[in-house]
């Protein structure tokens, strides 16, 4: 089972997605923003990172990439599709996902262990979640708040489309604590924390990300 | 400005030349003539001038730097020592690691975002230019009291500068320090330390050997910013008394060193150069004249190949423009394709400047001209070396003698209780002089305590002020 990770230049996190989806029993294939070539993969994370530089609106210009196009294809056919931090913002940029991600309400950089609430494990990313379990994973990012219209959070929280939600104090002025959707299939997850940071103990704070990538492979081989 | 070049510089042995303008003592411009047999072109002035400042030369302190080396205590793990762009030394099992610590000060006082933010730049590139993956920084830092004008004004701009630069390049910042004495009020210093990771045989050097090996430019295009910020900025502030020279901070942009970093790491996988310098402080005057020396001591660059931001700059503004996310290979002409190739795939701007020669001068040429003709050697290494006179300070026993030590907090309510102890009243009296000096070590202290810390700063200074019934100063708002 193949796993591919995009790597746009500015890209920072490649690495650890492409060592979390290796240490879940997949095979990792890097995928190159510039060939619009998926290398007949079964799943795709976009990872985190400043890509292109990220001096437009984050994610503005990755959407328009070669790759992109036969990934948002692949998608609409049902390919699971993970976008993580920057990947988030690619998605909402490339109307994968509805809603946007905006500057932290209090206008600083975050990063910080984040607990999570995982409320829906119906989606191709969190099934070996159960729902309402509580993990610990990084969360790092300056423009990680996000937002939409009253019509839209309503579509989502009637639908069971929000994926996580963070616990505690909000630490970005998200709304109603969003930290993750999914979209109506259940195949593109978005996610502001980062699950590829803590997959063991010894590089992360927990483990408890690596289930998001034990999940894709469960969600194929059945 | 007409071309200045060496047959004119032949030809008209008197004209006057802005030596002391450029930062050059008189005796130390009569040293360039003696070494060149004639009067130096304005390009070579500029070279001379740039790598001869106290920044790039370090030529009060050399003396003293260099017992680093000779006092050393000698080791197998020392894979690399003093000279080189940093030291790498060996961890076992055929990996090594490099670290390299530099201070960013006075740009950082002058344009504070910019100045810590092409610290951080340029100490990553030196880490880089050794062979290694760079994966952390740290930012030690010292600042005026948390309550003067001029801390208010530097201090946001450079934690930002810091944080910005080193986020956007995936590198996290293990650690720091800050201290805050009115002994930093107009003088903040900023230091940026980076590590890298390697294995032993990923070890490159700043050396262009081989006649026919090619030097090549790749990374960001040259404009006209920091031009003499090396010897302008950096130098003159041991005895100021002339008029304040223009600000000539370099702009920093940390998306293109973040593709130079993974161009530069995939060039280093396929083995394609010789040897590699970054482009710093004095630019191309430095990566060229050091390249030079580290080898055989030929080379010889087409300037007008410079891919330049700016098509107006002039040959001598090319030599010293310190324009940042640059770097300067040597590579075998069998390599230069596949080189090419990976830069392309990165869209790395990237331009063959020159070649390695056997002879032993490095000659800089303008559309055919020669305007530079040195012995390399005496640009890059056989500068002028002082010994400055020498005196221990009054105040160093007595500060000694009251050294307060507390144990290193690592909890949130042990730095708290360390806080308000450095910043009782009898320590306050012992540190007559530091208004709040106080050291924590970030390290394993999470990024909340920091914010704490900072905050708890301002709260102990105010109770201070209150204990001895002054007016409160202005505060420095969240940080």
């Amino acid at each position: 089972m193949k796993v591919g990770v995009v790597t746009f230049p500015g890209t920072l996190d490649d690495r650890d997605a492409a060592r979390a989806a290796t240490h879940a029993g997949t095979t990792a294939v890097s995928l190159w923003h510039n060939d619009a070539d998926l290398k007949s993969v079964d799943a795709v994370i976009l990872p985190g990172g400043f890509s292109y530089g990220d001096y437009l609106r984050c994610g503005a210009i990755s959407r328009f990439a070669p790759v992109m196009e036969k990934i948002i294809d692949a998608a609409n056919g049902g390919m699971p599709l993970l976008g993580i931090c920057n990947g988030f913002q690619v998605l909402c940029e490339a109307h994968l996902l509805p809603g946007a991600l905006t500057r932290n309400h209090e206008l600083h950089f975050l990063c910080r262990d984040q607990k999570l609430e995982i409320t829906n494990n119906q989606t191709a990313w969190t099934s070996s979640y159960k729902v309402g379990q509580e993990i610990v994973i990084p969360l790092k990012n300056g423009e990680g708040s996000f937002q939409c219209d009253d019509a839209t959070l309503a579509a989502l929280e009637g639908e069971g489309r929000i994926v996580a939600r963070y616990v505690g104090e909000n630490p970005n002025g998200s709304r109603n604590k969003i930290a993750g959707i999914t979209n109506e299939r259940g195949n593109v997850v978005g996610l502001m924390p980062h699950p590829e940071h803590a997959i063991d103990p010894l590089t992360g704070p927990t483990a408890d990300g690596l289930a998001f990538f034990t999940s894709v492979l469960n969600a194929m081989v059945k | 400005m007409a071309l200045d070049t060496v047959a004119i510089a032949q030809a008209n042995p008197d004209t006057n030349q802005p030596f002391a303008e450029l930062g050059l003592k008189g005796d130390e411009y009569a040293r360039i003539k003696e070494i060149l047999g004639r009067r130096p072109t304005s390009s070579e002035l500029a070279m001379y001038s740039v790598m001869w400042s106290e920044h790039c030369s370090y030529k009060s302190s050399k003396v003293h730097l260099k017992q680093f080396g000779e006092k050393a205590v000698k080791t197998d793990a020392l894979l690399v020592g003093i000279g080189e762009n940093a030291g790498v030394v060996d961890v076992g099992q055929g990996y090594a690691v490099t670290f390299k610590i530099e201070s960013h000060n006075h740009p950082s006082f002058i344009e504070p975002y910019q100045g810590a933010a092409t610290g951080i730049g340029g100490i990553v590139r030196d880490i880089l230019t050794m062979g290694a993956r760079p994966i952390a920084v740290m930012d030690p830092l010292r600042f005026g009291p948390a309550d003067a004008p001029d801390t208010r004004r530097v201090l946001p701009g450079i934690i930002a500068g810091v944080g910005g630069y080193g986020n956007c390049l995936g590198l996290p910042n293990i650690g720091g320090e800050v201290v805050f004495d009115e002994t930093y009020i107009g003088n903040p210093l900023v230091n940026a330390l980076c590590v890298g990771v390697m294995k032993h045989s990923d070890i490159k050097l700043a050396k262009a050997a081989g006649a026919g090996n090619l030097v090549v430019l790749y990374g960001a295009k040259t404009g006209g910013d920091g031009i003499g910020g090396v010897s302008v900025l950096a130098s003159e502030t041991f005895d100021a008394t002339g008029p304040a020279k223009r600000p000539a901070v370099q702009v920093g942009d940390p998306f293109v060193e973040k593709v130079l970093i993974e161009c530069s790491l995939e060039i280093f996988a396929e083995d394609l150069v010789v040897g590699i310098q970054d482009l710093g402080g004095a630019g191309l005057s430095c990566a060229t004249s050091e390249l030079a020396s580290g080898g055989s001591g030929g080379m010889k660059v087409e300037l007008d190949r410079v891919p330049l931001r700016d098509a107006t700059l002039s040959p001598e503004e090319i030599l010293m423009s310190e324009s940042q996310e640059r770097m300067c290979a040597i590579v075998e002409p069998k390599h230069i394709e596949r080189f090419l190739e990976i830069c392309k795939k990165w869209d790395v701007t990237v331009t063959v400047i020159g070649e390695v020669t056997d002879g032993e001068r490095l000659e800089i040429t303008w559309h055919g001209e020669l305007i530079v003709d040195v012995p390399p050697r005496t640009v890059a290494h056989e500068g002028p070396v002082y010994n400055r006179p020498l005196a221990k300070p009054k105040y160093v026993d007595r500060v000694n003698a009251e050294v307060v030590n507390v144990p290193r907090p690592e909890t949130a309510a042990q730095i708290k209780e360390t806080v308000l102890k450095l910043a009782q009243p009898q320590t306050w009296q012992i540190n007559l002089g530091l208004h709040l000096n106080m050291i924590v070590m970030f390290r394993e202290i999470p990024f909340n305590h920091s914010q704490m810390i900072l905050e708890w700063c301002v709260l102990t200074r105010k109770q201070i002020w209150e204990l001895q019934s002054q007016p409160m100063p202005t505060l420095i708002g969240h940080i």
